[in-house]
C-alpha cells in the first residue's frame, strides 16, 4: 500500500518512515511537513493511506480530513489523547496512534489496516457476485450458470473453459473478468491459468491441487493466500 | 530526576546506525530552534502561540524517554491555553536538561 506522511515536525517524520519499513505492506512515496503540500501533491496523485498529524499550524489534520472529497484510509498519529473520539467522527480514520509510537503498536496498526481494506476488497466483490448465478454468452446464447455449481475455470488463449458439476462451457474471455465477477471468498487465481473452487479441493501437495479428477498448478506467489484459505488443522 | 535517553530510538532503529544518526541530527538542529521560539513567546506573554510550541516540543520530551516531564509539559500546554503560565520555570529546567544532553551526544 502506497502511503504519505504529514507532519509538522521532522523527527517525528523520520520516526514513522523507519516505522514504516517494518512493514511489508507499507510503502512511503512521500512525506510533508505541512498539510497544504500533500494536498497539492494528492491533487496529482493517490495514495493508499496517510499517516497524519492532528496538531499542525495553520492547517490542522482534522482541517486537511475535510478538504479531501475521497480521502484514503488515514491513520493519525499525535501526542493528544483527547482527539481520540473525535478522530473516529471520520470514516476514513483507522486507527488513532499516540506518540512515542512503539514498533509493536504501529504494527498493530497496520494489521488493522489491512482488515479494514480487506473488508472493502470483498465486499466490492461480493456485490458484484450478489447473485448466485452469472450469464455467458455461448454460441450465441445467454445460458445460465449456477456459480456454486463451477469447481475450476481454465485460461485457453481467449476463451475460458468454466467446468460445472453439470457440463463445461467454453466462453470468450479472461479469467480477470470472470474473477471479478466470482465471490472472493469461494473462488481464488492459483495460477495464470486456474481460478479454482476452493470447497472442491480433495488434497495439496507442493505446488499443486487436486480438483476432482485433476492436477491443477499452484504458482508460488498465489501458495500463502491458499494455504490462509484452508481451514488446516 | 528523570534522563534524557535514546531507549526509544534505539529501540525502533533495531541497529540502524543511519537512522539513529539521522534522528539526533534533526533533534540537534530542531530543539534548539524551538526551545529558542518558547522563550520569545513567553516573553512576549504569547501564551496561545507558546502552547503550540510546547505542543511540538512534546514530541522530543516524549521520544527522549522522559516520561513525568511529558506529564508536566502537558499539563504546562493545557494551562497556556487558559492563558496560565505558571509551569513555566519547571518547563524551562526540562529544555535545559534536554540541551545539555543533547550537547553531549
Amino acid at each position: 500500500m502506497n502511503c504519505i506522511i504529514i507532519d509538522d515536525d521532522a523527527t517525528a517524520r523520520l520516526i514513522m518512515r523507519q516505522l514504516c519499513s517494518k512493514s511489508e505492506v507499507i510503502n512511503v512515496v512521500e512525506d510533508f511537513s505541512s498539510a497544504i503540500e500533500a494536498i497539492k501533491y494528492l491533487n496529482t496523485n493517490s495514495v493508499d493511506v496517510i499517516f497524519l498529524d492532528i496538531h499542525m499550524p495553520t492547517f490542522s489534520g482534522f482541517d486537511f480530513i475535510q478538504s479531501l472529497k475521497n480521502p484514503p484510509k488515514i491513520i493519525l498519529t499525535t501526542s493528544d489523547k483527547d482527539f481520540a473520539l473525535v478522530a473516529f467522527e471520520y470514516a476514513c480514520v483507522v486507527d488513532y496512534l499516540l506518540k512515542p509510537i512503539t514498533e509493536d503498536r504501529f504494527l498493530k496498526s497496520i494489521q488493522k489496516l489491512k482488515s479494514h481494506v480487506n473488508v472493502e476488497v470483498d465486499t466490492s466483490k461480493d456485490k458484484k457476485a450478489a447473485l448466485d448465478y452469472l450469464y455467458v454468452n455461448v454460441e450465441r446464447r445467454l445460458v445460465k450458470i449456477n456459480i456454486a455449481d463451477i469447481y475450476l475455470i481454465e485460461a485457453k488463449g481467449d476463451y475460458i473453459n468454466i467446468k460445472t458439476n453439470q457440463k463445461n462451457y467454453i466462453v470468450h474471455s479472461t479469467l480477470k473478468k470472470i474473477e471479478d465477477k466470482l465471490p472472493s471468498s469461494l473462488f481464488l487465481k492459483v495460477h495464470r491459468s486456474f481460478i479454482i473452487n476452493t470447497t472442491e479441493i480433495i488434497d495439496i501437495e507442493d505446488n499443486s491441487v487436486l480438483i476432482r479428477q485433476k492436477v491443477i498448478p499452484v504458482s508460488r506467489s498465489n501458495k500463502s493466500e491458499l494455504m490462509k484459505r484452508l481451514n488446516l488443522l | 530526576m528523570e534522563k534524557p535517553n535514546l531507549s526509544y530510538i534505539k529501540e525502533i532503529s533495531g541497529g540502524d546506525i543511519a537512522f539513529e544518526k539521522s534522528v539526533i541530527t534533526v533533534l540537534k538542529k530542531e530543539f534548539p530552534e524551538e526551545a529558542k521560539k518558547c522563550i520569545e513567546n513567553f516573553e512576549s506573554k504569547k501564551y496561545l502561540e507558546l502552547a503550540n510550541n510546547v505542543h511540538k516540543i512534546k514530541h522530543k520530551i516524549s521520544i527522549l524517554g522522559l516520561k513525568e516531564d511529558l506529564e508536566l509539559a502537558s499539563r504546562f500546554e493545557a494551562d497556556l491555553k487558559e492563558e496560565n503560565p505558571k509551569l513555566y520555570p519547571n518547563f524551562i529546567k526540562i529544555l535545559n536538561k534536554i540541551h545539555v544532553y543533547l550537547d553531549d551526544i
